[in-house]
């Protein structure tokens, strides 16, 4: 086709049914057909379509992007499985885009789309949590290479990422944000020691990683050196983006678990509860509401604020109703499944027990921004309000108290 | 089941939205909204004259058939935003939404034409308290002669006109033949009023459970719409707010500056962010309800017994939408006055400043209609939350 034509979802849906007559996807359901058959469909820029061609994409519209899935699923075509890499897909291939040279773009946008390469996220450390620019993983150069030195923390996939998007400082004489500089790291390099973190679950989804002497090339280095504050909030913006889930109808959430208990369960009904069940399906009525607002403004076009608003609710909402649920519950809440330490059960989180949605949903107002975070962020670039005064912006970083 | 709905603003919104927040600020500062509950109009008449004579809102959401301008309770939501914002002390939401929503379901089309002109105003007469479904009729019919006292009334003291409910009819009466008697009210940018009858001559409208259903009906879409208005009155109190934060300065900074203060008003905006998608919804539904009951009106068409079936779809999803509406978005005007009053603080306390006014409409709002406890427990009935 011709560059001057606009892409439809009339031409997209005649570029996958012209794909899809010359790769059989009856043929290609595992192993290296699977994946024969997803490379061809990246090679053809029928992957992600807002990528450039070339790589994965067609520049077309993002929005387009659901005609094309929807003609490939109809067509019972292996997809590239995006629940397994979201790190991969959702922040480290945005910002390879963004700042990665064409050799590192090249390099690593195939095989993560296709999932044969997962991806992990070196960010927060013991000592930089939300305040991620103070963090001190050190990265030393050394001739052509570097030579990396800390500890991370939180990282899920991190025991089976063969490569992960690292944040380093490679100045503690500049202030915080100018002495960084982000990295690809290569999982399976010497001195990278991934160890289970056990949460209050019992179970581990997440990890901490050891860095002791790992070496790694120049070329892997993403952005310049001392942009790294600029390319880790380029990643984090995408993960503001990732989070806050598909359309769910009426009562498809947590709430709809606790309606159907209160309904089911004649025994677990108080008076006082009454009015708590129904402030909370008023809460989680309005919430889903405002996500559906916030998908219609995305699709629009519109890239407004709300999700912040989206993901502060969720994050509350979902502990108060598992907490409810509990309560309601009485005796059968004091008993538990198990504390086994585990790498988390394929089961998805509404069929968990309440004792167990209430004690992960800790998680949903810390993980990926805490709220307190998010409010402050709300705060200042939504409603303009000045920031705190500050005085770790102008000194050394290695002069910060610690 | 409903098509999803649309729960953005379109161009039309935004362009309405402007050229009424320009006229209301410059004919309806607060200034003047503040010296008036103190005068003995309280209703701005000249202010209504132009928003139903001349810019036409009164019949927004009236067919063009019947002397409209045959748009939605989208748009119509979209006004009350506005007098929200500015506490307009105008009978919209009683002459514009609810009356007119009585008058649709009766097909009353020469007091609808003569409402949706702006030439007449007309009040529902039931306590401003009053929830859809809930009503109880303090006036009785002898003939065409009504008798009783309805107390409390909202948006009557301007009437031209009084819809008045009896156990059995809904008739209208000329309000020159009731003696109305204007109340001390909380809220004194909506001054209520005692509506007295004594032998009033009235012309009856509906009947039997007709009459009954344009009530309910008139309740249920003013409880949708009320909510844009008190989105109107919340945003306006967050925005106000903000302001005053980043100008005063305590302890050599910007009060705004302050955590404290900070997460309070993001908790705030976040609040705000969801009573707005819940009120465009209470409005999405409004309008759908409305369309449908045009469609199975219009009995002439066939398959209507299908539009029949649709429009009691509609029906029962606009009225679980505007109880939602009443049960967040009164919680969220009332917390963002208070939060107004608060954070201003000598000053937000003052008779002068307008944060009273505010505090005032989004109180009296959030008991009018039903208090959002009795949403809440109407809303249980209608989703299969039975009460303990």
């Amino acid at each position: 086709m011709t560059v001057a034509e606009p892409i439809t979802a009339a031409v997209l849906q005649k570029l996958v049914a012209e794909f899809l007559a010359a790769h059989d996807p009856r043929a290609a359901a595992d192993g290296e057909a699977r994946l024969d058959f997803l490379r061809a469909r990246f090679d053809a820029g029928l992957a992600w379509i807002h990528y450039p061609p070339g790589l994965g994409g067609l520049g077309a519209p993002r929005a387009l992007q659901p005609v094309v899935d929807a003609e490939f699923a109809a067509a019972g075509a292996p997809d590239n499985r995006p629940g397994w890499n979201a790190i991969g897909l959702g922040m480290a291939a945005p910002t390879i885009l963004r700042h990665g040279t064409d050799e590192q773009k090249h390099r690593f946008l195939r095989p993560l789309w296709t999932g044969e390469e997962i991806w992990c996220q070196l960010f927060s450390e013991p000592g930089a949590g939300s305040d991620l620019a103070g963090l001190g993983t050190r990265a030393v150069r050394d001739g052509d290479d570097w030579i990396i030195n800390g500890q991370k923390v939180w990282t899920s996939l991190a025991h089976i990422a063969r490569w992960a998007i690292l944040v380093t400082r490679h100045d503690p004489n500049l202030p915080k944000h100018e002495g960084m500089t982000y990295f690809i790291l290569d999982m399976h390099a010497p001195g990278v020691e991934v160890r289970p973190l056990r949460q209050i679950t019992g179970e581990s989804e997440f990890n901490e990683v050891f860095l002791t002497d790992v070496r790694l090339p120049d070329s892997l280095r993403l952005g310049a050196v001392g942009e790294g504050w600029t390319v880790a909030r380029s990643t984090l913006m995408n993960e503001r983006v990732s989070i806050g889930g598909g359309a769910i109808p009426r009562e498809g959430g947590a709430i709809g678990v606790l309606a159907n208990l209160w309904r089911d369960r004649p025994d677990v009904r108080t008076p006082g509860r009454h009015d708590d069940v129904m402030r909370a399906w008023v809460d989680a009525e309005a919430a889903r509401l405002t996500a559906t607002r916030f998908r219609q403004q995305l699709a629009a076009g519109e890239v407004g604020p709300d999700g912040s608003a989206v993901k502060l609710t969720f994050a509350t909402l979902m502990q108060r109703i598992a907490g409810l649920e509990l309560e309601m519950r009485g005796e059968e809440s004091l008993r538990h499944e198990d504390w086994d330490l585990g790498r988390g059960r394929d089961v998805p989180f509404l069929n968990r027990i309440a004792g167990y949605r209430y004690l992960r949903s800790k998680g949903n107002s810390i993980e990926g921004g805490t709220s307190e975070i998010l409010r402050n962020i709300i705060s200042e670039r939504v409603l303009g309000l000045p920031s705190e005064p500050r005085s770790d912006k102008d000194i050394p970083w290695k002069d910060l108290p610690r | 089941m409903t098509a999803a709905a649309d729960l953005l603003y379109d161009e039309t919104d935004e362009e309405l939205r402007g050229n009424l927040r320009g006229m209301l600020s410059e004919r309806s500062p607060w200034s003047k909204v503040l010296a008036r509950v103190e005068s003995p109009e309280t209703c701005d008449s000249k202010l209504w004259a132009v928003l139903a004579g001349e810019m036409g809102l009164a019949g927004l959401a009236v067919p063009e058939e019947l002397g409209g301008a045959g748009a939605t309770w989208r748009q119509v939501a979209v006004v009350l935003e506005e007098l929200g914002r500015a506490v307009a002390p105008v009978p919209y939401l009683g002459s514009a939404v609810i009356a007119t929503r009585a008058l649709l379901h009766c097909g009353e089309r020469d007091l609808l034409a003569e409402l949706a002109s702006g030439r007449q105003c007309a009040a529902l007469a039931v306590p401003f308290s009053a929830m859809a479904g809930t009503v109880t009729p303090s006036v009785s019919a002898d003939g065409d002669a009504l008798t009783g006292t309805v107390t409390s009334v909202a948006d009557a003291l301007i009437a031209d006109v009084l819809l008045v409910p009896t156990a059995d009819a809904l008739y209208a009466v000329s309000a020159a033949d009731a003696t109305r008697t204007s109340v001390v009210s909380l809220d004194m940018t909506r001054q209520l009023c005692d509506v007295a009858f004594d032998g009033a001559r009235a012309c009856r409208i509906a009947s039997g459970p007709a009459a009954v259903s344009a009530v309910t009906a008139a309740l249920t879409t003013g409880a949708a719409l009320l909510a844009s208005e008190q989105v109107g009155v919340a945003q306006w109190c967050l925005d106000t707010t903000v302001e005053y934060l980043k100008t005063r300065y305590q302890f050599g900074r910007q009060v705004g500056s302050f955590q404290a203060l900070k997460h309070r008003l993001a908790d705030l905006w976040t609040r705000i962010t969801q009573a707005r998608a819940v009120a465009r919804y209470a409005a999405a539904r409004a309008a759908d309800a409305a369309a449908r009951a045009a469609d199975a009106a219009d009995a002439a068409v066939p398959g209507a017994s299908v539009d029949a079936e649709r429009s009691v779809d509609a029906q029962q999803e606009e009225a679980i939408a505007a109880a939602l509406a009443q049960a967040y978005c009164s919680d969220a005007a009332v917390l963002a006055a208070e939060e107004c009053v608060q954070l201003h603080g000598g000053i937000g306390f003052t008779w002068e400043h307008p944060a009273h006014l505010y505090l005032k409409r989004a109180k009296s709002s959030a008991i009018a209609l039903g208090t959002p406890d009795r949403q809440r427990a109407a809303l249980a009935r209608m989703v299969d939350v039975p009460a303990a």
